[in-house]
């Protein structure tokens, strides 16, 4: 696998080029502590990604898809909700899961770019599934043996959560690929549109290298090859081609330098409780 | 955490949790929920006894039923809308986690009364082409705008509270899978009823400005839902036509429209009040003598107005839905095709 082409145009190696990036503090967004922000990033991923998939509810292209996408936003909801309090016990700040969700802004969330995408047609957010579960199955399964018991439990319980998800994306991703004429094409499209906001989900910064370094996480890097194999295994079946490069790829999640989505991703999310500073619901 | 955490959960807060459900829910099958019964229709119903799809049935019995149970889906289908619109604006995680919960719980209702209706002959596709032409019904409730967060309460708390009032008799609906899918139904109903009894709760012990909210959104619910039980469908009123008299006799409808809502009104009032809620009728009162509370009069104009297509959000609804369907058409083609091909190739493969 390793003398593969790599398909999504990573490097494998410390993105070097978020230095030169305004505001990418060595120590994250916030200064928290490498751990701290090595599972923020897993969390906010998981946050927001939940966000967008229950963006489906009542618009998928049938009723028992707005039930499965917003089984799947649920289960990542529940990861998120898993990881806030505890960063926040271990940052320091003795911050709650509503404390990371709603009053954050833009530049402290630490999700890739992947995941903060505007919702586009079915096939689009299946690619974009693929991928992610794909990647959530590889990053919990290493997780399952982390040092910190917490993130271990965590990652046991997402990952038969991540399997399933993967599953369902990729059950789609083959009849789309060997549907119509249409759903191919639709699918083949979706599968380059979403090809440069992977290198992220692999990119190794300075909080994963210390959380690796103490065993509570894993080197992103070192989840590619079988994230890619997994990928490759499903496309064949759907006879689509894996696109090997593109000219541009996604940069900056996880030093808090997002996409245009975002903030108004989070001006939604965030408006009710912002507006009432201090209540409680 | 649907409330339970805030309010004595042993007082029952829905109809789903009293005696009446528990009594339907009890309801022992008479025999092999398959097989077709040896006796006849009329004898069937006589007899209180279910009917099931391959029992013989008159074409009028079925055809009522097909309304209904479609109509019955279509509404939950229909009614993921206005809650569904608030999920990612939800104030705060748990409150997400429950709207997402709940959404999908009511597509599920659909999909397990689509069910329903399929075992008399018809299948969801064609039903839903009928929601989306406009050919059948959806409770008119949810050509009403969610305004404010507060919304998602006053919804749970009256919409699906009166909803549970009508639908606990059709536990007891003498067609089985009707039947039976309200018994399970109702179940989850009544969480949903108590989690929005427990949005308004936590609104009331909130801020000033959270209490004027639940109180607004109380003030436009209340009375769309006293009117979700019908227009009177007894005595004078009931000469303008209707179903009633024959759903009486068939065992689908068990209570009258006002019986209903005068149950729904009884059993509401003393939870405003827990709430701290006033309701938006200055001529309710306890009658003494009646051992009833009585209400104003119902704005029965508006009721036909919004049924026939001039409320807020009709148009709205159905176009939402419309479109969903519409750009998920490549989707489900996609999926036919590839079950034909599959098909075909273990066809090939055995051969």
């Amino acid at each position: 696998m390793s003398s593969d082409v790599s398909p999504v145009n990573s490097t494998n190696a410390p993105a070097e080029s978020e230095e030169s990036l305004p505001g990418a503090a060595e120590n994250g967004p916030s200064g928290e502590l490498p751990e701290a922000a090595y599972l923020l990033g897993l969390a906010d991923d998981a946050m927001v990604y939940a966000q967008r998939l229950s963006e489906w509810m009542t618009n998928a292209p049938q009723i028992e898809e707005d039930m499965a996408l917003g089984n799947i936003a649920l289960d990542l909801l529940g990861q998120a909700r898993a990881l806030y309090p505890y960063i926040g016990s271990i940052d320091g700040t003795g911050r709650g899961e509503d404390d990371y969700a709603m009053l954050r802004d833009e530049r402290d969330w630490r999700n890739v770019h992947l995941v903060e995408q505007e919702r586009g047609d079915f096939a689009d957010e299946m690619a974009r599934l693929l991928w992610f579960s794909a990647y959530q199955v590889e990053l919990h399964t290493a997780l399952t043996g982390s040092s910190d018991d917490v993130v271990a439990g965590v990652a046991g319980k997402a990952l038969k959560e991540v399997r399933y998800h993967l599953d369902h994306a990729s059950l789609w991703v083959v009849r789309l690929g060997d549907g119509t004429e249409e759903s191919h094409r639709r699918m083949q499209a979706a599968l380059e549109r979403v090809l440069p906001h992977l290198a992220e989900l692999f990119d190794d910064d300075e909080a994963s290298v210390t959380a690796a370094g103490l065993g509570v996480g894993v080197l992103p890097s070192s989840l590619h090859d079988a994230v890619v194999g997994r990928v490759r295994r499903v496309t064949d079946e759907a006879t689509l081609t894996l696109p090997e490069a593109s000219s541009w790829r996604s940069r900056g999640g996880r030093a808090g330098i997002h996409s245009r989505p975002m903030g108004y991703l989070l001006a939604e999310m965030q408006h009710i409780a912002r507006s009432h500073p201090g209540a409680t619901w | 955490m649907y409330g339970n955490d805030v309010i004595d959960p042993n007082v029952p807060l829905n109809a789903a949790e009293t005696a009446a459900y528990d009594e339907a829910a009890a309801h022992v099958e008479g025999r092999a929920v398959g097989e077709a019964s040896a006796e006849g229709f009329d004898a069937l119903i006589a007899a209180d006894q279910r009917i099931e799809p391959r029992d013989a049935m008159p074409d009028k019995y079925r055809e009522t039923l097909i309304r209904q149970i479609a109509q019955h889906a279509h509404s939950e289908i229909i009614g993921m809308q206005p809650e569904g619109n608030w999920i990612t604006r939800a104030p705060s995680l748990r409150r997400k986690a429950i709207l997402i919960a709940k959404v999908q719980d009511e597509a599920g209702h659909g999909l397990y009364l689509y069910s329903a209706a399929e075992t008399l002959g018809v299948d969801r596709a064609e039903l839903l082409d009928r929601l989306h032409d406009g050919k059948q019904k959806y409770s008119s409730i949810f050509n009403y705008p969610t305004l404010t967060w507060a919304d998602n309460g006053a919804i749970g708390w009256l919409v699906d509270g009166a909803a549970i009032m009508n639908q606990v008799p059709l536990c007891r609906c003498s067609y089985g899978p009707y039947a039976r899918a309200m018994i399970r139904v109702c179940k989850e109903e009544s969480f949903h009823q108590r989690q929005g009894f427990e949005i308004l709760w936590t609104l009331m012990r909130g801020t000033e400005a959270q209490r004027a909210m639940a109180q607004d959104a109380a003030n436009r619910w209340w009375w769309p839902a006293l009117a979700m039980f019908g227009p009177p469908d007894t005595g004078e009123a009931a000469k303008g036509g209707g179903h009633t008299e024959q759903s009486m006799a068939w065992g689908i409808k068990r209570f009258a429209n006002d019986d209903l809502r005068q149950k729904f009104v009884d059993m509401m009032v003393p939870q405003a009040d827990k709430l701290g809620i006033v309701l938006p009728d200055p001529d309710l009162r306890w009658n003494e003598e009646r051992g009833h509370y009585d209400f104003g009069d119902i704005d029965w104009g508006e009721f036909w107005r919004v049924l026939r297509g001039d409320g807020p959000c009709n148009a709205e609804r159905i176009e939402h839905r419309r479109s969903a369907h519409a750009e998920g058409a490549w989707v489900r083609e996609a999926a036919t095709a590839y079950a034909a091909k599959q098909a075909s190739r273990r066809q090939e493969s055995a051969a």
